[in-house]
């Protein structure tokens, strides 16, 4: 049930007064409320909960807990290599 | 040219050389048993399903969570949800886990196979769009989620009062996270010493609300999202503060999750519901720990439209769902597992759902121990 789609804003439009975009989810296109990211806008990354934008997903975060996961598993191999360090 | 379906921010998400890095730390950190509970459904299916469970150290048991909204609905409001679905005028919307969920007698599907116009949607606003064109018809959309959902299901209210729609309703069944923790960890049979927080509700909400938690009963925190990646550090993060000893709260969905959430979505949620006290299913009653209607959004409510009566509920006698949903049995542990119910039959709701602990044990093998 609380499951979050990552998809790109392809473009912004007002529905009735209601905020909505199309997102691409991966090559498939579909329409969501965009009500509570007003600042969204084409090309920005957000996650779609049941037809409605949660919130901006963040690119810059998403790298840097890779990079620190990535660094982590690095030093880990590191001292497998030199046990005695 | 197309885009990659997946860009390589998301993708590293699903790495399993990183996956299987952050296991390797998890195996040097854990040095003491540790019982520690995925809140969310969602995340119990993933991890099922990229076999984190088997991967784990020994010490670690992941102990599977209520947060499977369609589990926890009460059998009254199913019965309700049943009894309105049968009136002739009624279009009875609904997210499509919900329509094999047992009442007492039946289920969503079987109101429909009776003649019953039950639709699935797949967003609350497309029952919004659903009354807009069928006026002569009373459209009722049952609106159950955690903290996830509420922000959609309060827009559809607002659509719908902007609108000018007469004819539509929700059905409240909204569930909040925080209670559930309290109800958890303040039980006296709890034995459970970290928790995932569900990554998409604290998308909504912020994780503002779970230090006083943390504190209070010296139990750590930390905030996951849902790909095989996001889970390990979840546990990570969580193993690291126990065995430091440490009662605190961690974000490891930062790219999906702030402090204060989603203030926009929480004004929202706040303008259409308030806090009531909820009877979760196989749990009971816990104080503020739903959202019902504001007054001002009394018409909107369905319980107020329909004059349901009395009901009686009658749970099945084998089923161990309640259990389950404390976190004191396994799925596996039922009398009836994979042979009395199965999710073309089920006894209960977390066997139906794609988020239920019964549904996961039973796709992904987990059979009796």
């Amino acid at each position: 049930m609380c499951l979050g789609i990552p998809g790109k804003i392809l473009s912004v439009y007002e529905d009735h007064g209601t905020k909505m975009a199309k997102i691409d989810f991966g090559g498939v296109s579909r329409e969501a409320c965009i009500e509570v990211i007003p600042d969204a806008k084409p090309g920005d990354w957000t996650i779609v909960h049941a037809g409605f934008a949660l919130n901006l997903l963040s690119e810059e975060d998403a790298q840097e807990t890779l990079e620190m996961l990535q660094e982590m598993s690095d030093l880990a191999k590191q001292e497998d290599l030199n046990p005695s360090d | 040219m197309t885009e990659k379906a997946t860009p390589d921010f998301l993708a590293g998400y699903r790495d399993a050389k990183l996956v299987k890095g952050v296991l390797d730390e998890i195996h040097q950190r854990v040095t003491h048993p540790w019982a520690l509970m995925e809140i969310c459904g969602g995340q119990t299916h993933a991890i099922m399903q990229y076999g984190l469970d088997q991967l784990l150290p020994k010490e670690i048991e992941l102990v599977h969570g209520p947060g499977c909204p369609v589990c926890v609905t009460s059998l009254e409001l199913i019965d309700q949800a049943l009894w309105i679905a049968r009136q002739p005028d009624v279009i009875f919307t609904s997210f499509g886990d919900m329509l094999r969920v047992p009442g007492s007698e039946g289920d969503l599907f079987s109101v429909r196979a009776s003649g019953g116009q039950v639709r699935v949607v797949y967003s609350p606003l497309d029952a919004v769009n659903i009354a807009r064109e069928n006026p002569d018809n009373e459209v009722v959309f049952f609106a159950i989620g955690f903290e996830t959902t509420a922000p959609a299901n309060a827009m559809a209210v607002i659509q719908a009062e902007k609108l000018g729609l007469e004819n539509f309703s929700i059905l409240p069944a909204n569930v909040l996270v925080p209670p559930a923790l309290h109800a958890i960890l303040a039980s006296p049979d709890n034995r459970i010493q970290g928790f995932l927080a569900a990554g998409h509700v604290c998308t909504v909400m912020g994780y503002w609300e779970y230090p006083p938690i943390a504190e209070q009963y010296q139990t750590p925190i930390a905030v996951t999202g849902f790909e095989p990646l996001d889970l390990v550090n979840g546990i990570l993060q969580t193993v690291e503060m126990l065995e430091e000893g440490r009662a605190e709260v961690e974000n490891a969905y930062p790219r999906a999750v702030t402090y204060e959430g989603n203030q926009s979505a929480q004004k929202l949620i706040d303008r259409v519901f308030k806090p009531v006290d909820r009877n979760w299913r196989g749990i009971g009653t816990i104080p503020k720990s739903g959202y019902g209607l504001r007054e001002d959004y009394q018409a909107f409510d369905a319980t107020q439209r329909f004059d349901t009566g009395r009901i009686q509920t009658e749970e099945s006698k084998i089923c161990i769902a309640g259990q389950v949903l404390r976190g004191l049995k396994k799925p596996s542990e039922c009398p009836a597992f994979g042979t009395l119910c199965t999710p073309q039959s089920p006894l209960g709701a977390p066997m139906v759902s794609s988020e239920g602990a019964c549904a996961a044990y039973y796709h992904y093998g987990r059979k009796k121990q």
